[in-house]
């Protein structure tokens, strides 16, 4: 199985012709992953890279090639409009990769898709891969391999630092999800580790956080109620200075919530195994298979 | 991005909310000269970014004109957490009787905006929530419908029994609601919002926070960033493209995205050093990012080694390793470098390396080990 995508996905790019969109485009063609059509507006009719048909709008592609699925690569400052798009297209996986979205935006794109019951993956996440099924988004397919791990996480170069301890230790991965560094996101942890629970192909997840906010206090409630399968976790900026945006709009610790201390304090309470450091993953997740 | 105090009331008036009428001086003769002109008692401010402005000795009380200029004479100049004070407000004192807090942020947990008030007003709201939540109130705001009339008003009856005095206040959250989407904050507070003796319900100190995000679209709020009151290091990052924040560690840190380069940063404190900083030098890197990264890290004299960790994905190993090279002829280093690279292109940016002169690792672990051990030695 997988979570999310698989086989069945049928990817629409919207930005198809941008610098980041075909760049990533011709990468997710390449991992196998079935482009069915791209969109931008004003090059409808034409072939991207002789192959891929584009479209001026999201409905014309969902129409004409039956996607499934969305792949947004957009500036941030039209990012909310492509979700919306999206959206009002029927589509009922929509991946956002861009980042620099305003919060604003996000409180209003998020009811709407709600309304409309469609899933929005990050914004600024680098998507997600089934290895090797499909994957969507900017995940590098070389570092990841087939198998039963489940990875969730707020982050993407970290992402790929602990994927690459399990993939050259022998743990394959069932699929591995960005859900995004913003503050707003269409995906939670919770999320995905009740889609991780559910899936047959998944026998343990390793759950990736950082500073900010509470979501992972949340996904350590839904662990300890909801999930038995074995959970590894990371909290990254445990030396993150209080008040300062790490990088991520979401990662900053106000007040006193939203540290790693605390983060890793509720994983340990529940009973997640927690590592101080990337190098830990495997050797915590032989521990607990 | 932070305004500065006299930036947000500015915003505020324009958006028809009662506030007394201030001005800011560069000059104890221009504070001298807006205390006369508002006449009475008036408080000096500094413009800082920075919160304790008053437990600093930032914020002082004039009786008159010439006090006015003595106390501007003393703050202009003065440091407050290490931020300069280039600029102070001059507001007239008013008398008092009530204070009160009103706020919007977006709350990540509704996914929405929230409105928060109080009649805890006039001190820190954080101290607020941690030892009396009872006394916030808070409302989560359906952003197709913006705030409703009857809930502005069920929110002000909290803060007065007045209903004059809660109609005025209700107006007022509406005119900050519609403030903050119009600037594209991430927060909009008023502490306090203070009656007067005659009854009036006025804001007497603002503060607001705006989503970077939103400053391509609104260039009249990114016209308001004042670059005199940032570290000079974090001003040259931004305008390279870096998100660079100063750390009082001697290992500097130089990584792609903002989630490695914390796990970095950890892992050096893990293995017994001090980050100096954390840099992100982003997702397509070229090598000019990191020319301009290693030129904002060599300018720290508390750096003693520096540390590369890149996982080549979108970046590209090669493009780093031509930057470390390039930048290392431009500004020839004086504290040892540990570079490692592993992802795309790897193997070509190990040649590169090699080819200068230097070394590359590839395991994580092995390479913080070796930057906080040569910092020491250092």
């Amino acid at each position: 199985m997988s979570i999310f995508i698989d086989q069945q996905t049928r990817v629409v790019v919207q930005g198809i012709t941008g610098r980041d969109g075909s760049f990533h485009t011709r990468q997710m063609i390449g991992y196998g992953t079935k482009v069915v059509a791209g969109v931008t507006p004003g090059k409808g009719g034409q072939l991207f890279d002789g192959v891929v048909p584009v479209f001026d709008t999201v409905v014309d592609a969902v129409r004409e090639t039956q996607a499934n699925t969305s792949v947004i690569y957009v500036p941030g400052a039209v990012a909310a409009s492509a979700i919306f798009e999206a959206a009002d297209a029927g589509l009922a996986l929509i991946v956002c990769i861009t980042e620099g979205i305003p919060v604003l935006d996000m409180t209003r794109v998020l009811p709407y898709l709600h309304e409309r019951g469609a899933r929005l993956i990050g914004p600024n996440c680098p998507g997600l891969i089934s290895p090797p099924k499909s994957k969507v988004g900017i995940i590098p397919g070389n570092i990841c391999r087939p198998g039963r791990i489940g990875v969730v996480s707020r982050s993407g170069t970290l992402t790929y630092e602990i994927v690459h301890q399990l993939s050259t230790q022998g743990f394959g991965q069932s699929t591995c999800i960005g859900i995004g560094g913003d503050p707003l996101i269409g995906t939670s942890f919770i999320h995905c580790l009740s889609a991780f629970q559910a899936d047959a192909e998944t026998d343990a997840v390793i759950m990736i956080g950082e500073i900010g906010g509470t979501d992972e206090q949340q996904a350590a409630d839904f662990v300890q109620q909801a999930v038995t399968k074995p959970v590894v976790g990371f909290i990254a900026g445990q030396t993150a200075p209080p008040g300062r945006r790490m990088g991520h709009a979401g990662a900053i610790i106000s007040g006193s919530s939203g540290t790693a201390a605390d983060k890793m304090a509720a994983f340990a309470r529940v009973g997640i195994a927690v590592m101080k450091r990337p190098a830990d993953v495997v050797p915590l997740l032989r521990e607990r298979l | 991005m932070n305004l500065h105090e006299y930036q947000a009331r500015e915003i505020l008036r324009r958006h028809g909310i009662p506030i007394p009428e201030s001005a800011v001086a560069d000059t104890p003769d221009e504070a001298r000269a807006i205390a006369q002109r508002l006449g009475g008692k008036v408080v000096v401010k500094a413009q800082v970014h920075a919160g304790g402005r008053g437990k600093a000795g930032g914020v002082k009380l004039a009786r008159d004109p010439a006090e006015a200029a003595a106390h501007a004479t003393q703050i202009l100049g003065m440091t407050i957490k290490g931020l300069r004070v280039h600029r102070v407000l001059v507001a007239p004192t008013v008398a008092i009787t009530s204070e009160s807090y009103v706020g919007i942020i977006v709350d990540r947990a509704s996914q929405r905006p929230v409105l928060m008030v109080s009649p805890a007003g006039g001190v820190d709201i954080e101290e607020v929530a941690t030892e009396t939540p009872e006394k916030i109130h808070r409302l989560a705001i359906d952003p197709r419908y913006g705030l409703l009339p009857h809930q502005g008003l069920g929110l002000a009856l909290k803060l007065y029994r007045d209903v004059a005095q809660a109609r005025a206040a209700a107006d007022i959250m509406q005119r900050l609601y519609a403030a903050f989407y119009a600037a594209g904050a991430s927060l909009a507070e008023i502490n306090p919002l203070v009656t007067g003796p005659d009854g009036a319900v006025a804001a007497l100190d603002a503060k607001i926070v705006i989503d970077d995000n939103e400053l391509d679209r609104h260039p009249e709020i990114a016209a308001l960033r004042d670059t005199s009151a940032e570290a000079p290091s974090e001003v040259a990052a931004r305008e390279a493209g870096l998100t660079f924040i100063k750390l009082e560690g001697s290992v500097a840190c130089c990584v792609n995205g903002a989630g490695l380069a914390m796990a970095t940063m950890d892992l050096v404190k893990y293995y017994g050093g001090e980050p100096a900083n954390f840099l992100d030098i982003g997702g397509s890197s070229n090598p000019q990012k990191v020319v301009a990264a290693l030129k904002i890290i060599t300018a720290d004299a508390s750096v003693r080694s520096i540390l590369f960790n890149i996982f080549g994905g979108i970046t590209r190993c090669d493009d780093v390793a031509n930057g470390i090279v390039q930048a290392t002829q431009q500004l020839p280093l004086t504290v040892p470098l540990v570079i490692r690279l592993t992802g795309t292109n790897e193997v070509l940016a190990v040649q590169i390396l090699t080819h200068a002169g230097f070394s590359a690792l590839t395991d994580m672990d092995d390479a913080v080990k070796q930057a906080v051990a040569r910092a020491r030695v250092a």
